[in-house]
């Protein structure tokens, strides 16, 4: 026998969508409700069936560069007049992506031509880096300052935090768009050296972390709690460990 | 993206280009063609950019996702139009499972599921993508959508049914 209840409530408390008072009522109707109890069963495994078969398709990177393409049907190659410091870390970053990518293999595609599309997605950004109005950043030792410019800019909270006592001075933040995510950047010295921290959001579950050279580039990549972060600098590997650490500690 | 200045430009790709993959998503599940896909979606991309001007804050990948949608829409009625004529047929669509030898075929879990799913009918498909792949609330599948949160619910439980149906009577190899 159908019950009420299966096409509405049950829905809603299946996908967490009830208010409190909502949520209560139903649960006390399931308690003697045996068809809501078997159809919260089988709405489980419909879901985890749907979850496990990881059908998601995420778009190509030869998609992602057809939406640029068209978007930006003509590319001037000239430089503006940009603070140096940013577009030095433009491509820094551009550099370092190439890097970083290339020693990546996505489980779902053929190796070779993965790498070749990523590496010219890579130039295509960093091309785009150097054009005016791409490119913005703060510079400020304000963890707060470039906190909330961060999350005035992005779509995802980003945890700032100055580590000046312990030799990582806080320089500023930025934004970019690496294949057409949204990353976030924090820039710390240690030494006179600056080092980029990448940001964004993942799906992935957290990862111990993975480091690596590329071109003179140290970097160390790892994710917490659903942000991945990526540090890297032209200086001394122990240092990204030790602001890995602390960057862990906090985020 | 010329007709956006400079800071237009930079919130545009700050907001929108981030959603690219769920656009594209969508757009796969309602064409069911990786390559007419990728048409929408490039298509779906630049129309909101040119649209751009018009978006005052927000849920950016909701407002992207009913654009991905409409223009999904209006390319199956030229390209496809059949498709749409049987959509709200349930009957013919449950009937559709009383033939489920490609599903049966379908050794592997994933495929069965994937044709599971494009069984059904778009209306269907787009609901379940959206809250289970897409991971959207109620409230961004009625935005996206244009239905009432109500309705909303009342379509996920008709579609929940439909996959959960599907994939049963492809298991067992046979429709009752």
């Amino acid at each position: 026998m159908r019950c009420d209840f299966a096409d509405s409530l049950l829905q809603g408390y299946f996908d967490g969508e009830l208010s409190g008072r909502r949520t209560a009522e139903f649960e006390r109707h399931l308690r003697h409700c045996d068809h809501c109890g078997t159809e919260l069963v089988d709405l489980e495994l419909l879901r985890d069936q749907l979850q496990l078969a990881q059908i998601y398709e995420p778009a190509t990177a030869s998609l992602r560069r057809r939406i640029n393409a068209a978007l930006y049907p003509t590319a001037p190659a000239t430089a503006a007049s940009q603070p140096l410091l940013w577009h030095w870390l433009a491509a820094a970053a551009a550099l370092f992506f190439l890097a970083l990518l290339l020693g990546r293999v996505g489980p779902r595609f053929d190796g070779d031509d993965y790498q070749a599309e990523l590496a010219g997605e890579i130039v295509d950004a960093h091309v785009r880096s150097l054009q005016p109005g791409h490119l913005s950043g703060i510079a400020s030792h304000d963890a707060r300052v470039v906190k909330g410019w961060l999350d005035e800019k992005g779509t995802f909270a980003v945890p700032v935090r100055d580590f000046a006592d312990d030799g990582f001075a806080l320089k500023g933040g930025r934004v970019d768009v690496i294949e057409g995510r949204a990353v976030a950047v924090l820039v710390y010295e240690r030494s006179g050296r600056p080092i980029n921290v990448f940001m964004w959001p993942t799906r992935e579950r957290d990862s111990p972390p993975r480091t690596g050279s590329r071109q003179s580039f140290q970097w160390v990549d790892w994710r917490k709690d659903k942000m991945e972060f990526c540090a890297v600098s032209d200086g001394s590997p122990v240092d990204l460990e030790q602001l890995r650490q602390l960057i862990n500690s906090f985020a | 993206m010329n007709d956006l200045d400079a800071e237009d430009r930079a919130r545009f790709e700050q907001l929108v280009l981030p959603h690219v993959d769920a656009a594209f998503n969508l757009a796969r599940w309602l064409l069911r063609r990786r390559t007419d896909a990728e048409d929408v979606a490039q298509e779906a991309l630049l129309r909101a950019c040119r649209f751009f001007s018009g978006f005052h804050g927000g849920d950016a990948r909701a407002w992207l996702l009913q654009i991905v949608r409409n223009t999904c829409y209006s390319w199956l009625e030229k390209n496809r139009p059949l498709e749409l004529s049987t959509e709200f047929d349930e009957e013919l669509h449950l009937q559709a499972c009383a033939t489920p030898e490609t599903l049966a075929i379908a050794a592997d879990d994933r495929k069965r599921l994937m044709l599971a799913l494009e069984t059904l009918p778009p209306r269907f498909r787009e609901i379940l993508v959206l809250r289970e792949l897409e991971g959207c609330s109620y409230k961004e599948i009625a935005t996206i959508t244009s239905i009432p949160v109500g309705t909303v619910m009342s379509s996920l439980s008709r579609a929940r049914r439909q996959l959960y149906s599907a994939l049963t009577n492809s298991s067992q190899g046979a429709c009752p």
